[in-house]
């Protein structure tokens, strides 16, 4: 076990009466490194500009009449304090790069600096979507040469590259599966989706059109091969599996499941988010996948942003390729890579699929997540075939260390049955009465880390998931653990002060019901308006 | 490794107190016959740093940037200038490796970035309430047009597209409309000077949702929008304005303020680069606060703590898949945080001022090559009115001019061809985008370059 902090302080040491965080009131309501920030609106004026730019003539122009007379009421700061500004405000974020991000199903990982500098390159990062192929044709070659990374890595057939992120890609499956039962005239009406999946796939079927059933679970919280058999039917479109699932338990009846789905004339879509467990180690493709969203913001290390961009290309099978949305690229054995779009998407199947694709239309303007796919194709060379199946044991080998090094103090319901892949699932059982997950998460806050995924999956009381990822070191793990540990133990012998973490965060818990029954959305004050 | 901390000690340790003799034991689950016994074959190895830096550079290279030429190219991506503060911020690991705001102790940072973006975004299309964003601008579309179905309460089946939406965006929403039974009504353009408003509105009906109108739109021009508006809200349909390009509404009149009722766009001109086209920013927002409650996507309010302190959180997320699952206003989880920080910090460097120059600027340096290219001969100006991009007629195919002229280095704008493939009427058209970073001499080159092919 490491030590709790390298400053030599140890908990229970007396400081002169108080702790550092009760000292006296400051004038201006800042602690030292721990600064308050207006708003824009508080601090800009509409006067005020960081850049330069000439003054407008009052000559003749081509805008009809349309011209804006009112104020917009948009406030400006100069380079200095908008340099400021957003310093300071970035100093209220935990981030990756501070700390341990244990986020269950959210893969956060460290985020290579590499590829943010390949996505800055004048060619990629400045070059428009419609300028003639002959000369983007690098920017399609990595779009290309990233398709076959994922097909190869999946064992797939195709791969739709422009969904937008993971809920988009899972859209772009759903819509595959039912462009390819469409035409074979086989219209079905239901999705069956298990009760631990993630809220996007009832989501997404719901949005597809289709009605959403609940597949039951076994106790060891795997699908229930039994019952979604007895499930299946002529109306049954397809299954959305997550694999590696929700409780960080690999489906080991996956084969079984995609046999029983295809006897029935169904389609298996298989949600990706958990793909960075297995990548390297098994191929979808190899259990009867037919279709399979890939997050690159999360197996393949493209920065989270606070809340996206994503990218969430779809690897399809065989059955499901011909069905894919536009545009996709494609290389030819003359070695050019192809951008086809509605133009020439006719023409390009008769000449090279034997007429066979039916594409089902386009998602989004434009080809994807371009500066994710180069970000992701430098971080999977950097790792090669064999650092990827490296990440994948990894990052199952600092999950089952969690898992192990802290069952005797957490429950753990899943734990007799096995190792864990690349999440370990906890639950509040044993706390005391009045104590919760949320409490014991903001404690963790206080200890100086982003909690876990809480109440989540469903299908457990309390759910704590713990995702380390591979980027993890032994003494991170091990600090993290002695802290949780700790933690947990104060939540079982009842100390009332988790119900008021966290005391030391830039807030306090914040009213999240106010926010809710008066929603305050934007700034309003009548003297900037 | 060097993304990879574990030592062979560690990795043996670890396992000695999981208990398990090896690794592949954790991987038991997996069946045997699935499981990969070494690296996929045919695959490179890992490699260093500096070779996969060397292999995008050649890829990189093999592209011509739009900074390398002469640039005319817009249509839904806008070249513009971004100052260096802006990747500065958005650079910072406190930004660039967050993750979504849950958390709102420890993420105030991102909260109150998102609702100074939300607030900027509301005064800028003239709304009550922007959302957080969405993937870009052509799926805010869909889910405007899904949106107004639900305030039709599915009572209202038909969708109106103007013809001059960008074609990618009435693409989208025909291609997710083929799932959800909605009418769509919409056709190509007509080449004329002015948009075809009075068409527009003769297909509006009783059983109308909503009219997706874009502004300025695909060739252009300026729609009147409060009449369009008028019209709709007299069948009981509400209008739904597309922006492509923000910064034209520090020129022209607000989307809202000439009585949209939902307005989306693309955000992309403000901060975030051309990128190949994403990730960009989808906007949405809202006239009226009435209609918060059917918006998709993350939200962001503000709140106090414990204490009594000011701060954000994501809020009325009982509209959202996490919570509601199949009842949910969208399946969206994921929105474009880190571009909608781009746009913020710019929006924040422009102010009000900035942004008035910087549209001012852009719409001279349109007029002035709009002047420049009707004197060449076989060329034709086609709009009465634009903001910083207009559709020239060239008397033959546009295409093919494009290409010709790329060889030289020059990037003359997007063919209609290319947007509208198949009608064959607008092939001759090509839409010509001018920003701020469009310089005299490129227009000249431009100009004397159309002369030299047209000739």
């Amino acid at each position: 076990m490491s030590t709790p902090n390298a400053s030599g302080w140890k908990p229970g040491t007396p400081v002169e009466g108080h702790n550092a965080m009760s000292g006296p009131d400051t004038a201006t309501g800042n602690r030292a490194l721990m600064l308050e920030e207006p708003l824009l609106f508080e601090i800009g004026h509409v006067e005020t500009t960081g850049v330069d730019l000439p003054d407008p003539g009052s000559g003749a122009n081509r805008l009809g009449g349309f011209e804006r007379s009112e104020a917009i009421g948009l406030p400006g700061l100069s380079e200095p304090e908008t340099v400021r500004h957003y310093t300071r405000l970035s100093r209220q974020n935990y981030a990756i790069d501070l700390g341990l991000f244990p986020l269950g199903s959210c893969t956060m990982k460290h985020n290579p600096r590499l590829n943010e500098k390949i996505a800055r390159m004048p060619g990629f990062a400045d070059v428009h979507p419609l300028q003639p192929v002959d000369t983007v044709r690098g920017a399609l070659e990595v779009i290309n040469e990233l398709a076959h990374w994922l097909i190869d890595l999946t064992g797939m057939h195709a791969v739709a590259m422009s969904p937008k992120a993971g809920a988009h890609g899972e859209l772009c499956g759903i819509l595959c599966i039912r462009a390819a039962l469409e035409a074979r005239g086989d219209a079905r009406e239901v999705i069956l989706v298990p009760e631990s999946a993630h809220g996007t796939n009832p989501a997404t079927a719901a949005f597809a059109g289709y009605k959403v059933e609940d597949i039951p679970a076994t106790a060891e919280g795997r699908v229930d091969l039994e019952a979604l058999k007895a499930r299946l039917g002529p109306d049954v479109a397809g299954v959305m599996i997550t694999n590696p699932n929700t409780c960080g338990l690999f489906e080991r009846d996956m084969k079984a499941i995609s046999d029983a789905v295809h006897a029935a004339g169904g389609f298996v879509y298989c949600d990706g988010a958990n793909f960075n467990a297995i990548v390297g180690k098994v191929r979808p493709g190899d259990l009867g996948v037919d279709a399979m969203h890939i997050n690159l913001h999360k197996t393949f290390s493209t920065p989270h942003g606070g809340g996206g961009p994503g990218s969430g290309p779809v690897v399809l099978s065989e059955a499901l390729a011909p069905f894919g949305p536009l545009p996709y690229t494609a290389r030819t054995e003359d070695g050019v890579v192809h951008l086809i779009e509605e133009e020439d998407a006719e023409e390009f199947a008769k000449e090279h699929f034997g007429g066979a694709l039916q594409h089902f239309g386009r998602m989004t303007a434009f080809h994807g997540q371009m500066g994710m796919f180069t970000r992701a194709l430098a971080y999977i060379l950097s790792h090669g075939a064999d650092g990827l199946k490296q990440v994948a044991e990894d990052a199952v080998l600092n999950a089952n260390y969690i898992l192990r090094s802290l069952d005797d103090v957490l429950d753990a319901p899943f734990g007799p049955s096995g190792p864990c892949m690349h999440e370990a699932l906890f639950s509040d059982k044993g706390f005391a009465v009045g104590l919760s997950t949320l409490d014991l998460a903001k404690a963790m806050i206080d200890e100086g880390y982003h909690p876990m995924t809480m109440y989540f999956p469903l299908v457990v009381h309390g759910a704590m998931l713990v995702e380390p990822t591979e980027t993890e070191s032994k003494a991170a793990l091990d600090q993290f653990i002695m802290a949780l540990r700790s933690v947990a133990e104060r939540a079982k012998e009842g100390d009332e002060s988790l119900k008021t973490a966290p005391h030391y965060a830039p807030r306090r818990r914040l009213d999240e019901t106010q926010a809710a029954r008066k929603p305050v959305l934007a700034w309003n004050d009548p003297d900037m308006a | 490794m060097r993304y990879l901390p574990l030592t062979d000690t560690d990795r043996s340790a670890m396992l000695d107190v999981i208990g398990a003799p090896d690794i592949d034991a954790l991987f038991a689950d997996v069946p045997e016959e699935a499981r990969l016994s070494g690296p996929i074959e045919g695959l490179p190895m890992h490699a260093s740093e500096m070779a996969v830096e060397k292999h995008m550079r050649r890829l990189s290279k093999k592209n011509l940037a739009a900074s390398d030429a002469a640039f005319f190219l817009g249509a839904g991506a806008y070249k513009h200038h971004i100052p260096a503060s802006v990747d500065h911020i958005i650079q910072r690991g406190e930004f660039l490796t967050a993750y979504t705001p849950y958390q709102p102790e420890i993420a105030q940072g991102t909260l109150q970035m998102l609702f100074e973006f939300q607030s900027q975004v509301a005064r800028l299309y003239g709304c009550a309430v922007a959302n957080a964003s969405m993937y870009d601008g052509s799926t805010a579309c869909w889910e405007a047009v899904a949106m107004a179905g639900r305030v039709a309460r599915g009572k209202k089946r038909k969708v109106v597209l103007s013809g001059a939406l960008h074609p990618h965006y009435a693409e989208v929403v025909r291609t997710m409309a083929k799932f959800t039974d909605d009418e769509i009504a919409g056709a190509p353009p007509s080449l004329t000077a002015k948009p075809d408003d009075d068409g527009l509105i003769a297909r509006i009906d009783a059983d109308t949702s909503c009219v997706v109108v874009q502004y300025p739109d695909i060739l252009g021009r300026l729609p009147d929008l409060a009449k369009i508006a008028a019209a709709a809200h007299d069948k009981g349909a509400l209008l739904i304005a597309v922006n492509t390009e923000p910064v034209a509404l520090g020129a022209i009149k607000s989307p809202g303020e000439l009585g949209a009722d939902i307005v989306v766009g693309e955000g992309q001109a403000i901060g975030v680069g051309l990128q190949f086209g994403g990730p960009y920013l989808g906007l949405f927002a809202v006239r009226d606060e009435k209609h918060v409650r059917m918006m998709p996507g993350r939200l962001c309010g503000e709140t106090v703590d414990a204490e009594g302190k000011r701060g954000f959180v994501l809020t009325l997320s009982t509209r959202e898949q996490h919570i509601r699952r199949e009842k949910a206003t969208s399946n969206i989880c994921t929105n474009s945080g880190l571009c909608a920080l781009a746009f913020n910090v710019h929006m924040t460097l422009l102010g009000e001022k900035g942004l008035r120059r910087l549209a001012m600027e852009n719409h001279r340096l349109a007029c002035l090559a709009a002047d420049r290219l009707a004197k060449v001969p076989g060329v034709t100006v086609l709009n009465d009115t634009f903001f910083n991009e207009f559709t020239v007629l060239l008397g033959t195919d546009a295409r093919t001019v494009v290409r010709q002229l790329a060889d030289d280095g020059v990037l003359a704008g997007v063919s209609l061809g290319r947007l509208f493939p198949g009608s064959g009427n607008l092939a001759n058209g090509l839409l010509v985008a001018v920003t701020e970073t469009t310089t005299e001499e490129d227009i000249e080159t431009l100009a004397s370059a159309l002369e030299e092919v047209l000739a």
